[in-house]
């Protein structure tokens, strides 16, 4: 077995929690140059602009791309020939992300459901764990914005419905999302399993790189159907009309029950922030 | 054709008829914060008929809960939040007065009415630009509601904060008008190649 102390995890968490909120992705600055260029409608340009230059700034200075610093979801796979020593290990993962929000001057955005007293230091993160062969320990720490998870969705259609079923509610979802959620947009869609189960498949579909082809050729296709179909929705970017208001669609399936056909609908906004540690 | 206008509060019912959807709007001078839980509060003072900490006649509320400022910083990241949260509380607020909303975000049917209703304007910034608009922040001091945090009532002095007109005083929607000139989808692909 292979030992990985906890205060390694502690420390990882932090910085990537840190590094995401400031140094936007190099596949985001990517897709936003692109748009910069290709975007038909001047005042989407402008938004692109000031969205490069945000990033520019929020990268020097060390500010955080948006005052939302979301709330902390990890995904994390665990080799089944890892040791975890020193301590607990999803207490590790949550003293992370409470320095990291600490020392790097991040907003704190959680609190209680009801009576919305804030928590005070942006815990409990999320954790998602698998258990996966080999000998490493893979954290990705996503921080999570609100504005683009409100409009985020989960459908449990008639399997009658179909693809078109499908390609309905992303766009749906997409069109009814409007401006709000801080378009240019990646929608991150999870077909299959459970109800839960294809909401988590849609925020994984999130993680993968802006640009890249999913591996799949029959979802790659899929894919391409469904950014044709938001962008032919014309809300632009930050909703102000454009032909760029998803910066990419990606899709994870897996099968389902014979009755079922889950679909869920995971929006995200350009501020697409997640950063990976292997230890 | 749009226009770009410099305005600084307090603002008259003449600055904000003057101005149209698309128009592009720097702000400076003083503006306040609030979210929806300071609106909460805010209301619940009215109705039982206390004073509120800040006089909101002609002024500018800016929807924002600004990231932690470093030591020897103004504020952290300062960019909007989604605005419906707040349009329950919005009719009230601008009876009081005031005259200007910045976020982003459509707002409901009830809050465009009011506009019209009590002469004021809805003004987007680009959601995302935190770090950008936190530029323009020249002076943050929190005057009400210090338990809620970023949460809370901030004065800040703000220098050209770039917004655009969302909404007008003539219950016109920005977002329901860019969008019809590029949308292609099948059952409005008519319209979309009239307005070309």
């Amino acid at each position: 077995m292979r030992q990985v102390n906890v205060q390694e995890i502690t420390k990882a968490v932090k910085e990537a929690a840190i590094t995401a909120n400031f140094d936007l992705g190099a596949d985001l600055l990517a897709a936003l140059q692109r748009g910069e260029q290709e975007e038909e409608s001047p005042s989407g340009r402008e938004v692109f602009r000031q969205l490069l230059e945000n990033a520019r700034i929020a990268s020097q200075e060390r500010i955080p791309m948006c005052q939302d610093c979301g709330l902390v979801v990890v995904f994390v796979e665990l080799g089944q020939e890892v040791q975890i020593t020193g301590g607990d290990f999803e207490q590790a993962i949550q003293e992370g992300v409470r320095q990291g929000y600490g020392e790097g001057f991040l907003r704190k955005s959680l609190c209680h459901p009801l009576t919305r007293a804030n928590t005070g230091d942006n815990t409990p993160a999320v954790i998602h764990t698998e258990i996966v062969p080999g000998d490493r320990l893979k954290i990705t720490v996503v921080p999570k914005g609100g504005g683009s998870e409100n409009m985020s969705r989960v459908f449990m259609l008639k399997p009658a419905e179909g693809v078109a079923g499908v390609i309905d509610r992303v766009v749906t979802t997409v069109r009814d999302a409007g401006p709000n959620p801080c378009p240019p947009i990646i929608v991150g869609v999870g077909i299959g399993g459970t109800f839960e189960r294809a909401a988590l498949l849609a925020k994984k579909a999130l993680l993968r790189e802006v640009g890249s082809p999913n591996p799949d050729p029959e979802l790659a296709a899929l894919e391409d159907k469904m950014f044709q179909a938001v962008n032919d929705l014309g809300i632009g970017p930050q909703g102000l009309g454009g032909r760029i208001t998803a910066l990419a669609v990606h899709v994870v399936m897996q099968p389902c029950h014979i009755a079922s056909l889950p679909v869920a609908v995971n929006i995200q906004c350009h501020a697409s922030r997640h950063k990976e540690a292997v230890l | 054709m749009s226009k770009t206008v410099k305005l600084t509060p307090p603002l008259t019912d003449a600055d904000v008829l003057a101005l149209e959807i698309g128009d592009r709007v720097l702000v400076s001078g003083v503006i306040y914060t609030a979210r929806d839980a300071a609106h909460k509060r805010l209301v619940d003072l009215l109705a039982a008929g206390k004073e509120l900490p800040v006089d909101f006649k002609g002024q500018i509320l800016y929807y924002v809960g600004p990231s932690p400022a470093r030591p020897g910083r103004v504020i952290g990241a300062a960019g909007p939040t989604t605005s419906y949260r707040m349009d329950s509380y919005t009719p009230t607020m601008l009876q009081l007065g005031l005259k200007a909303m910045i976020g982003k975000g459509k707002r409901s049917p009830e809050v465009i009415a009011a506009l019209q209703q009590y002469k004021a304007v809805y003004l987007g910034a680009t959601g995302g630009a935190g770090a950008l608009i936190s530029q323009c922040i020249k002076k943050a001091e929190v005057v009400a509601f210090p338990e809620l945090g970023p949460e809370a009532v901030h004065r800040l002095e703000v220098e050209n904060l770039p917004t655009i007109v969302i909404n007008d005083c003539q219950g016109r929607d920005l977002y329901e008008l860019g969008i019809k000139e590029y949308r292609r989808t099948a059952e409005t692909g008519d319209e979309a190649v009239a307005c070309r």
